[in-house]
Order: structure tokens, then C-alpha cells, then sequence
């Protein structure tokens, strides 16, 4: 009885906010956004967790963290220990904090959510991540090896998360990396405001911690291959290379100066520090109007970003409506409420260039959403006679990006579908070649981060039972 | 890890370096490229490979001193490191027995035909190489030309040696001759590559020219080094470096390259008022 009471109180108790930058301040510098919670809000936020007996959090998590169990721990706090549960699961909880969907993954799970705002447990695991990180207390047991070697190809969040468990399970584990940093889309995509690459750093060095080797600089596919890994003693190999080859409009002027790939804009920014030019040598350039086409979170990213390097009017330009853009909410809002402009139901069908080559103005269609079609989406139907002209800058194409071909055309006998991705067994992730793997976006096209490590932790466990029959 | 070997001064700010980079020297293939980061705070830039041992693990570029990057790395001793050395990356030369071809290389691009030059011959060619620079004292391994040719032509512009005027007039020289030239690789600056394949293209010589675009990543994921070939966009470092130089939009590789000139100039400024200093870049 008193237990109900209890959770018909914890209802009624909001979620607490976690303080951020003030929109004005922050569109103007790469600090992180959002600043965390400090130790009282924490406690005070993990005590609303009903604690359930059968918790439905855990369901919506891909890599399915304890997640009751560490937010007790902070309810109780015992902050280190919170961090160390979290870490059974997860090898990257400071950056799953930051960057996953809660509200579609653990959140969304929530009963409190029913009938009142779910446990902030992205925040939660946020906090408890980073109080471990400041400490720098990490206790690594190393496990009895194996004598078994798995190479992983690609640093990203599927790569490492497979390598952390493959590690803990006493393998030797080699990640071969083709930038010079590790970590994947962690490094060059989102930006650093909301994930700071130290942090990143920080958590791969755990890694290294645990007995995970990381070759950078080794393109797969070019410096070695798949085959030549399985001659050389590797007993399987992981492919984890995600999505990386970045996808063009296809219309004219696409190859003026100013238009970037998102890729290229957001690399160029984050993984090389363009923001610091000169200090740092990687120049990226934005002028005064600037155009991103799409409206994914990469999209977002790019915006946003476009903004901090000093772009007077950034613009979103989409051809459907808001209801349909795929970016998370809150990715959406603070882009607003910095001042990103939305253009929406309109899409361009060329760009201008003046005499020297460089990007001068953007023409675009109006659109209109028509009936839904067999999927439920309503599909956007250009406005005959609508074009106009934008004056602009720079334009940058965030429409989406497909599998880098490097590594599945140097392996003969990976069978792949037809847009190019690899195919993988659902449940052991186990490819058409023998004690091959693969997760991630190089199978599923791109998706999120906390997908991918989710498929990383299942492709270990397939590769965990693959190597007992050898 | 990859250190400077060896190092030789070209001429005046071009320097020839032997870097240790088994794993790249053990795969490396004529036509194909490195990408270099020399520290920290330095960019990622694409070099082609001028040479290279196996047995001793070596990869030799070719650097000139033309911007804030480059200066740094002509800059660089025995023994110095490279912080990053990735590589093999492109598409290697396509290399057979065509009969008769001619190797352009213009300037800078001297290095890059080099290793093209020498498995032309290797492969059972009868190779023509046609070297370009602006005066002698410019011209850059005209001994290792010599070695993988089995004719060489030169042309200066100031007519300091060889036959006066550019590569183009060079390789009218050696088509005067007669030869049955099957296959032309052309390598240098665009503007020449352009002036080869304008000549060549009413010839119907095949003619095929080495790309060098902006590159960021070089493996295909951003597209910095887009280019249009015959209308269509390739990817340079991935798809080429090499390309029919009769369908490239030479016109657009140009401007394209142009993109960060304002950028190139502040930063090879401040490398100039920083040498010397206490704390500068190096």
C-alpha cells in the first residue's frame, strides 16, 4: 500500500531539467550545449525511478543496460559504483547519454511516462558516466585469454562496442581504423557541443585500458584485406564500417564552390578542429547565407554548426513538413531556438554560380504534401510554376549517406543487397562468408549510434559462439 | 613511427623524402597516392608516391614548397616524424604492354610518372618520356627518368635545355618522329594536363592524366575531391586519381582548387612570421 501511494506521488513530480548554455551565448561557441546535472538534481532525479520489478526501460534499450540497478546507485549516492554497473552493459555510457533517442528507446518505456513524464534516464546515465571520467577510477579486471584473435574493421560505435565485449570475453581484439583517430562518426560528424571529443577519447582510452589494440591509419580494403586478416591468424573478423559515403542532390552546380557533403563540412569542423583555424591548419569556410538541404539530426548538426562558424542566416531546407522532419526533437529545438530558419515543403532544383565558380543563389520548388500513400507518409508533390531564387553562400547536402564500398569490394563472396549493404544473419550477424561479421550501417543503411553498438554487443555474442566451434 | 630516412634537395624548395611506412611499401602500386598529417595541429594532404622499396620499407614522395603545408614538410630532417601516413590509396595505373607510350611529367608531376614510367618499361613498352619544368635548374630526377625510360625528351620554357617551349611542344617532337604512340600519361600541374589532353584530344591518343584535387579524408566518404568526368561526378580518390584526361572538366578542377586560396596564403603567412620563434608551429 504505502508503495503505491509512493508511485502515485512520484507521478505527479516533474522531470528535472538539465541546465543549458543560453541559445544566444552558445550559437556563438563550440562549447557543449547541454551541461549536465549536478550531484543534488541527480539524486533528486534518480529517486522518482519506481524501481520496478520487472523493468520495461531495459526492453527499450538496444544494449539493454541495467538501467534500475545504476540509477539506484545514484538515488543511494554511490556515484562510482553507478558508473561501474553502467559499464557492464555499455562501453560508451558518457557519449550514450548524450547522443541516443531516449524518448523512442529506454524513456519511452518508462511507466511513469503514462501517466507523467518518464525518469530523465539519458541524463541520469550521463551523470553517471562523467562523475566515473572525473574520478578516472576505472577498474579493469583483465579476464582469462582465450587465445583467440578477432579483428574489427572500422572504430566506430559498433566496432568498439563489439571490441569491448569481445575483450572482456578474453579475446585478443584488433580494431584497424582507417582515420587517424578512432571512433567513427563519435569523432568526425557530431559536432562538438554536444559531444565533446575528449570525452569520446576518454572512453576509447578505456578500451585500451581493457587490452583492446586500435590501429589507426590502416584502410582496409587497400593496406590489408578481409581474406588476407583470416590468413594471418585472425580467427573472424567484425565489419563495422558503417555509412560513410555521402549521398549528392544530383543536380546542376552541385560541384560549385560552397557546396560541401555534410560529411566533408562536419569533418572538416570536428575531427581536423577547422573551427580553430588558424591554430589548427584545416580551413572550412562559410559565407553569409547559408542553405543545409535536409532535416535529419546530420542535417541539424551541419546547421547548427554553420551558425558557430559565423553564418549570419542558416536555413533548413526541407520538402516535406515538420511533422515528417527525421531529426530527434531536441535537436530540432535548440536549432530553433538558435536561430536556425526552417524552409519547409521546399526543395531545390539547382544552384547558381558566379563567374568564378563559386555558390551564388539557390533555386527551389514549393511543395505540398499529397494523400497518404500505402506507407501512411504523405508523399510532397512539387508546386508547378513555383520556383524562386535564395540568395546564398554555401550550401551543404545532408541528405543522407549510403555504405562505403572500400572493404565489401576487396572481399570476394560477401553477398550484399541491393543498395549495397552487407547481409548479416539477424541473429548471429554472421555474413555469407564463415567467421565473417557484420553490424551497424554497413548492414542496416544509416541509422543511430546506440543501434549500432547494439548490433556490435550481438555481433561479439555471435562471434563469442562462432569461436567455441573452432 | 613514420620517420624521415632520408632526405635530398631537389632544387630550390623541392624535397625528395624516403619515409618508413612498411605496411603502405609492402602494397603500394604505381599510380597510387599517400595522405600525410604531420602533427597535431597539422591537415591531412595527399601526396602520389614517387618511389618506393619493399624490402626496405620505404615510400618516397616528392614535396615543393607551395603553401603553408607543403613548406613544412620540405622543411622536415632525417630522423623527424610523420604523425599519420596512410596509404595505398586510388587506383593503381592500369600497366600493360601497349607498344609504344609516352610519359609527361610537368614539373612537380615529374615524380608522380616516375614509378608509372619505370612498370610501362618493366611491362615491355617502349617509354618516351617527356620532362617539363620552367628552367634547368629546376628540372627534377632526371637520372631516375632516364633509368625507367627508354627515351627521354626535355623541354623548358626558357629553352635553358632540351627543346624551348612546354611538354606539349616536347611531345610534338616525339610525334614528328613517327612513333605509333598508343597511351600518353600526363602529370603536372592542371593547366598543362589541360594543354596535353586539348592537344591530344584531336589526335585520338589516348591520354590519361593524374588528378590532384583537394582531399580531406581520401577514402571516399566526404567528397571534397568531386570532379566531373564526361558529366558525370567522380570521387578522385577513390575512383581515379587517374582519369581519360579527354573527358575531364579541367575548367571546374580549377576553380575548385582556387577554394581556399584566401585560407592557403593566411596560414603560409603566419608560418612565415612564426619561424624562428619560441612556440611557434615547429
Amino acid at each position: 500500500m504505502t508503495e503505491k501511494v509512493e508511485s502515485t506521488k512520484k507521478v505527479k513530480i516533474p522531470r528535472h531539467e538539465m541546465p543549458c548554455q543560453e541559445p544566444q551565448v552558445r550559437a556563438h561557441n563550440f562549447e557543449e550545449v547541454a551541461l549536465g546535472y549536478s550531484e543534488e538534481t541527480a539524486i533528486e532525479e534518480a529517486k522518482r525511478c519506481l524501481q520496478c520489478k520487472k523493468p520495461k526501460c531495459i526492453s527499450g534499450c538496444p544494449v539493454s543496460v541495467l538501467i534500475p540497478e545504476f540509477i539506484k546507485k545514484i538515488a543511494e549516492g554511490d556515484f562510482q559504483e553507478a558508473g561501474n554497473v553502467l559499464k557492464i552493459k555499455n562501453s560508451l555510457p558518457a557519449v550514450c547519454g548524450r547522443v541516443c533517442p531516449q524518448e523512442n528507446q529506454c524513456e519511452s518505456k518508462c511507466i511513469l511516462g503514462i501517466k507523467g513524464e518518464s525518469v530523465a534516464i539519458g541524463r541520469l546515465e550521463r551523470f553517471a558516466a562523467d562523475f566515473g571520467m572525473k574520478t578516472g577510477k576505472s577498474e579493469v579486471q583483465k579476464p582469462e585469454p582465450s587465445g583467440k584473435r578477432v579483428a574489427i574493421i572500422g572504430a566506430g560505435p559498433a566496432g568498439l562496442a563489439c571490441a569491448g565485449d569481445l575483450a572482456k570475453a578474453g579475446h585478443a581484439v584488433t580494431v584497424f581504423e582507417a582515420l587517424h583517430v578512432a571512433g567513427g562518426v563519435l569523432m568526425y560528424g557530431i559536432p562538438q557541443f554536444r559531444l565533446p571529443k575528449e570525452i569520446v577519447q576518454t572512453e576509447i582510452d578505456n578500451l585500451k585500458e581493457m587490452g583492446v589494440e586500435i590501429l589507426t591509419n590502416q584502410v582496409v580494403g587497400k593496406i590489408t584485406s578481409v581474406d588476407e586478416l583470416m590468413e594471418n591468424g585472425y580467427d573472424a573478423v567484425f565489419i563495422g564500417t558503417g555509412a560513410g559515403l555521402p549521398y549528392f542532390m544530383d543536380i546542376p552546380g552541385e560541384n560549385l564552390n560552397g557546396v560541401y557533403s555534410a560529411n566533408e563540412f562536419l569533418t572538416r569542423t570536428n575531427l581536423m578542429k577547422g573551427y580553430k583555424f588558424p591554430e589548427y591548419a584545416t580551413p572550412v569556410k562559410v559565407g553569409k547565407n547559408v542553405a543545409v538541404l535536409g532535416a535529419g539530426n546530420v542535417a541539424m548538426d551541419s546547421a547548427r554548426t554553420a551558425l558557430r562558424l559565423g553564418a549570419e542566416n542558416v536555413y533548413i531546407i526541407y520538402r516535406r513538413s515538420r511533422d515528417e522532419m527525421p531529426a530527434r526533437k531536441e535537436e530540432l529545438e535548440h536549432a530553433e531556438e538558435e536561430g536556425i530558419q526552417f524552409r519547409l515543403l521546399t526543395n531545390p532544383v539547382s544552384i547558381e554560380g558566379d563567374e568564378r565558380g563559386w555558390v551564388k543563389s539557390l533555386t527551389c520548388l514549393r511543395y505540398e504534401l499529397g494523400e497518404p500513400d500505402a506507407s501512411g507518409r504523405r508523399a510532397p508533390i512539387a508546386i508547378k510554376g513555383s520556383e524562386f531564387e535564395i540568395p546564398m553562400d554555401t550550401v551543404v547536402v545532408a541528405i543522407g549517406q549510403g555504405p562505403n564500398p572500400l572493404v565489401t569490394t576487396s572481399t570476394p563472396g560477401l553477398e550484399l543487397n541491393k543498395r549495397g549493404n552487407i547481409v548479416a544473419d539477424p541473429d548471429t550477424l554472421m555474413t555469407s562468408k564463415p567467421g565473417v561479421f557484420a553490424g551497424g550501417d554497413i548492414v542496416t543503411g544509416a541509422a543511430t549510434v546506440i543501434l549500432a553498438m547494439g548490433a556490435g554487443k550481438k555481433a561479439a555474442a555471435g562471434i563469442e559462439e562462432y569461436l567455441k566451434t573452432k | 613511427m613514420y620517420h624521415v630516412v632520408k632526405k635530398r634537395l631537389l632544387a630550390t624548395g623541392i624535397a625528395l623524402l624516403d619515409v618508413n611506412a612498411p605496411a603502405v611499401a609492402a602494397k603500394v602500386e604505381p599510380g597510387q597516392f599517400v595522405i600525410v598529417r604531420v602533427d597535431e595541429l597539422s591537415e591531412r594532404i595527399p601526396l602520389t608516391v614517387m618511389d618506393f622499396d619493399r624490402e626496405k620499407g620505404t615510400i618516397t614522395i616528392v614535396v615543393q614548397d607551395v603553401g603553408y603545408s607543403s613548406a613544412i614538410i620540405t622543411r622536415m630532417n632525417e630522423g623527424d616524424q610523420f604523425q599519420d601516413f596512410v596509404g595505398p590509396l586510388g587506383v593503381a595505373s592500369e600497366v600493360e604492354n601497349y607498344g609504344t607510350v609516352v610519359c609527361i611529367g610537368g614539373g612537380l608531376g615529374i615524380a608522380p610518372v616516375h614509378p608509372i614510367a619505370r612498370a610501362l618499361k618493366e611491362a615491355g613498352n617502349h617509354v618516351i618520356s617527356v620532362l617539363g619544368s620552367r628552367s634547368a635548374d629546376l628540372l627534377i630526377l632526371e637520372d631516375e627518368m632516364h633509368a625507367a625510360s627508354s627515351e627521354v625528351v626535355i623541354a623548358t620554357n626558357d629553352g635553358s635545355k632540351g627543346v624551348k617551349g612546354f611538354v606539349t611542344d616536347g611531345l610534338a617532337e616525339v610525334l614528328a618522329q613517327g612513333h605509333q604512340v598508343k597511351a600518353i600519361w600526363a602529370i603536372g600541374p592542371m593547366i598543362m594536363m589541360k594543354a596535353v589532353v586539348d592537344y591530344t584530344r584531336p589526335l585520338g591518343i589516348k591520354t590519361i592524366v593524374s588528378m590532384n584535387p583537394i582531399m580531406v579524408d581520401g577514402t571516399g566518404m566526404c567528397g571534397a575531391c568531386r570532379i566531373s568526368v564526361g558529366d558525370e561526378t567522380k570521387f578522385a580518390c577513390v575512383d581515379g586519381p587517374e582519369f581519360d584526361g579527354h573527358l575531364v572538366d579541367f575548367d571546374l578542377a580549377m576553380k575548385r582548387l582556387a577554394f581556399y586560396k584566401d585560407e592557403e596564403n593566411q596560414a603560409k603567412a603566419r608560418l612565415e612570421c612564426d619561424c624562428g620563434k619560441e612556440g611557434g608551429h615547429h
